[in-house]
């Protein structure tokens, strides 16, 4: 069982890991399949990998510094408005969309092969040296950049197997040049395998979170909706004011469940500094999972979503819908029910919508204004002091004429077309108040209000394999960084006098947290001691 | 009712007096510079091999062999710095007791705005330095961690003063405790590790300028600084324990973003910049084992990570809209 010393040959240096890079080949390149393989090399180097992070850190920047279309397209039009010739050139760029443009996608897609690249081929090589044994002492122990020897009176196997019992009890991994462990000259050790198997794991494990989190981008799906109390909807596209799919998402899939609003109550800090903070936010639903099931109910709450058949709904937002009674010229009812109103600050949610009334008769009519939930007038004019309703307004401008609804063109229901519309009066109605419009063209009672919450639905069949990645990219992490790997040899030859040389190296394989020279002068001493050195004639 | 102002007044006049204490400590450690201790440095370079046999090995120890090697009890400086220690340790405790009665008089975590999360963040600087302090000796780095703590909670008493209050409903979850303590962990120990690659800087411009034969500056303070290995492999350390706790604050958030916001993982200014964060320093660890980028480069990475730490902390929160804004000044 005589192999060849593996070291002698290899760069030794304590800093260079000398399992890198894994591509040793270096035979010269012809053509094209090798330019292929230079590029790959290149690719799957670690300077490729370590530039490539960097450019990954640079390139979210903009992500996080210009406004973005995905989280807030309002800030990215009002960007436009505000830098009208820079703009159009950096939305060219994909600046307003940064982590969906195509030289984001590059960066990280070009990582992740060269993390593939390097690290698929090292958990294989990592795979065979766990089975093999720690490799034969190199000839010239005295090279290695840690090294030791000494002299003593025991023979060179006694001293061998001394030190291979030693080594053995301090946990390495112990290989000698003779079978039965009692004649040999040499033995090798090994240590801290587990080093590189947490940094495999880490990396193959964020190659794993990489893949989740596309699945749940694809498979998966996102819908938004506002519901007043009192009203509810069915978990289907069509039900949603924004919905969006993941790209292979089937919308036959989406869970069959409905929920229904019954109540939200919202309470906030009555006084001191942080009057108007809100304190909690609860929707009280009742739901069926499915067609059949019987209803439920539960509150839902912020940090608390309601989880039905892997898809989970949230409670985002919250406003105030006051409702209306319109009455038109003819005195019919011509629109009864409530209007969603946007809060315009968290404050005091002071908020603003329209109420459209498309079949009142003779003109159609068209109310835009404000709705205060504690109205107080100051010298600047109505607004609210408080989030909570307790003294609610609303402040309204009634306009007649043509809505501009059939004009094909989808209208924002949160605002008037106002070309063709004629201002007929504005008045502050509290609940119960009833303006009467001029020209007999009718008129609007504030009946009251009601709140809604906005609600998410989202379903991400990815996420709990992301989850389950994460934590293993962590207790990789855990380990490799805790973690040393380092191999010793100690070699016993006959010396003058009758006496045995003893010598020891030790090379540490990327040392990267260093210390390794401490430890192996511990070790020397304790090899010294358990191989009976004599003190005295010990070097220096 | 919102907070027990007793408490609160309690919890504010004891930052007054960390401050104080710690303050003091800084002048304690200055004093050590300034006496000089004598040169703690070893001059082994880094890579070179070294014949282990008797004595301790030069390069690899932390200065503690340089100082208990030759010691000079009655030096003044050593004093100095001594004193400084245990004062460190009165402010921690002043500083520890600050954030206790805060979070009873909130009835709460005691880091749910800017004023709480510096000084948490502080707290944590000063706790990584008393580590380091017990574990390495590394007197030397007292004044450089003291200083941006001392800074960190004058600017939490001051222009990010925020009073006793309860949280907004999306902050008040259970994650709170566990994803704001792990980032404040992690930044103590990327506090830590900021000082010794500062400390590494001038060590290696002070090195540099001699082996030029220029009479450089900072002679006092690099004089009494241990070799550039030691801070480079303090820093490394540090950074080492720091970053799985980084990641770990990480995916916590991912998870409580999960259960606040409905997705885990949005691109929202504050996560982008944990991300960015979290890349240098990925970077910063790949870099030690990639040929050519060992040594200044390496300082200057662990020190740009630093900077994006900050910039999530305090510039995102001040510049950036996004939807951890709540979180207010
Ligand atoms: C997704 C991007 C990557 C991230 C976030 C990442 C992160 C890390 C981290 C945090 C470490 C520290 C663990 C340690 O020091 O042992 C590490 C080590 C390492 N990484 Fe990566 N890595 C990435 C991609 C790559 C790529 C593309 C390569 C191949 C070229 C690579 C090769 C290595 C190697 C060889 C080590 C071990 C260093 C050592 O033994 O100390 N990594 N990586």
């Amino acid at each position: 069982m005589s192999r060849q010393p593996d070291t002698d040959e290899r760069p030794i240096h304590p800093d260079l890991p000398d399992e890198w890079p894994i591509h040793r080949d270096d035979s010269v390149a012809f053509g094209l399949r090798g330019w292929v393989r230079w590029g790959w090399r290149q690719l799957t180097s670690m300077r490729t990998a370590l530039i490539l992070l960097f450019l990954l850190a640079v390139a979210a920047i903009p992500g996080s510094l210009l406004p973005q279309r995905n989280l807030n397209p309002q800030r990215v039009a009002e960007y436009f408005r505000q830098y009208p010739d820079l703009a159009p050139v950096l939305d060219r760029l994909g600046m307003f969309d940064v982590f969906a443009a195509p030289w984001f996608a590059a960066i990280y897609l070009l990582l992740f092969i060269s993390l593939a690249g390097c690290v698929i081929p090292r958990t294989w090589r990592h795979a065979v040296a766990l089975l093999d044994r720690p490799p034969a002492a190199p000839r010239h122990l005295s090279r290695l950049p840690y090294a030791d020897r000494w002299e003593t009176e025991a023979t060179p196997a006694e001293a061998v197997a001394a030190a291979r019992a030693e080594l053995a009890g301090l946990r390495f991994r112990t290989e000698t040049d003779s079978p039965d462990g009692r004649s040999g000259s040499w033995v090798a050790a090994e240590k801290g395998y587990l080093r590189e198997t947490g940094n495999l794991l880490f990396h193959l494990a964020l190659l794993a979170l990489l893949f989740a989190v596309a699945a749940g981008a694809l498979f998966g799906y996102r819908g938004n909706i506002l519901v007043v109390e009192g009203d509810g909807f069915a978990n289907t596209v069509a039900a949603y004011d924004k919905f969006d799919p993941g790209r292979v998402f089937d919308p036959r899939g989406l869970q069959p469940f409905s929920l229904h609003l019954e109540r939200f109550q919202a309470s906030y800090i009555t006084s001191g500094p942080q009057r108007g903070q809100p304190q909690s936010f609860q929707a009280r639903l009742r739901y069926r999972p499915d067609l059949e099931s019987p209803e439920r109910t539960r509150t839902l709450e912020v940090n608390h979503p309601l989880e039905i058949d892997g898809a989970k709904v949230y409670l985002l937002g919250h406003g105030y819908a006051p409702t209306f009674e319109v009455r038109d010229g003819a005195g019919r009812v011509a629109f009864s029910g409530a209007v969603p109103f946007l809060p315009q600050d968290q404050a005091t949610f002071t908020s603003e919508g329209v109420v459209k009334v498309p079949d009142a008769q003779p003109k159609q009519l068209g109310f835009s204004g404000f709705f205060t939930p504690t109205t107080v007038r100051t010298d600047r004019g109505i607004t609210s002091s408080f989030p909570a309703a307790t003294d609610p307004a609303v402040t309204l401008l009634a306009q007649a004429g043509d809505l501009g609804l059939d004009g094909g063109f989808p209208q924002s229901v949160y605002q008037l077309d106002t070309r063709r519309l004629t201002r007929l009066k504005a008045e502050l109605l509290r609940p119960g108040d009833t303006m009467t419009l001029p020209d007999n063209l009718g008129s609007i009672t504030f009946t009251g209000y009601r709140e809604w919450a906005s609600l998410q639905v989202t379903y991400d069949p990815g996420r709990v394999f992301a989850l389950a990645t994460a934590a293993l990219a962590v207790i990789g992490l855990v380990v490799t960084l805790g973690m040393r790997r380092r191999r010793v040899w100690v070699r016993a030859t006959p010396g003058e006098g009758g006496r045995t040389v003893v010598e020891a190296g030790g090379l540490p394989r990327a040392d990267a947290g260093g210390g390794f020279a401490e430890e192996f002068s511990t070790l020397a001493g304790r090899l010294r001691s358990v191989t009976r050195a004599e003190t005295s004639r010990a070097e220096e | 009712m919102p907070g027990d102002l007793g408490l609160a007044g309690l919890s504010d006049g004891l930052m007054t007096t960390a401050v104080v204490v710690y303050s003091l400590a800084m002048l304690g450690y200055a004093g050590e510079f300034a006496l000089g201790r004598g040169r703690a440095r070893t001059p082994a370079a880094a890579g070179t091999r070294v014949l282990v046999g008797a004595g301790p090995p030069a390069e690899d120890a932390l200065p503690e062999d340089a100082e208990t090697g030759r010691p000079r009890p009655r030096d003044v400086g050593v004093l100095l710095g001594r004193a400084a220690v245990a004062l460190t340790v009165l402010g921690w405790a002043f500083h520890l007791t600050q954030i206790l009665t805060r979070g009873l008089a909130a009835q709460r975590w005691p880091w749910g705005n800017m004023h709480e999360f510096t000084s948490a963040l502080a707290f944590s600087a000063v706790t990584a330095l008393l580590v380091l302090l017990y574990r390495h000796r590394v007197r030397y780095l007292g004044l450089f961690v003291l200083l941006p703590v001392v800074l960190g909670l004058e600017l939490a008493s001051t222009v990010l003063y925020t009073a006793v209050g309860p949280l907004v409903p999306a902050l008040n979850s259970y994650w709170i405790a566990i994803h704001v303590t792990a980032a404040v962990i992690a930044a103590g120990c990327f506090t830590a590790a900021s000082a010794a690659a500062v400390l590494y800087l001038v060590v290696d411009r002070y090195e540099r300028q001699r082996s030029l034969g220029r009479t450089v500056g900072m002679s006092g303070i690099a004089g009494a600084l241990p070799g550039k290995e030691v801070l480079d492999r303090l820093a490394y350390r540090t950074l080492a324990f720091g970053f799985p706790i980084w990641t770990f604050a990480i995916i916590a958030g991912a998870i409580w973003a999960e259960a606040a916001w409905g997705r885990y993982w949005g691109w929202d200014p504050k996560e982008t910049w944990s991300f960015i964060t979290w890349i240098v320093y990925a970077g910063y660890l790949h870099a030690r084992v990639t040929a050519g980028w060992r040594g200044r480069r390496l300082a200057i990475v662990a020190l740009i990570g630093f900077g994006c730490f900050l910039f999530n902390f305090f510039g995102v929160n001040i510049w950036v809209v996004g939807l951890h804004s709540y979180a207010g000044l």
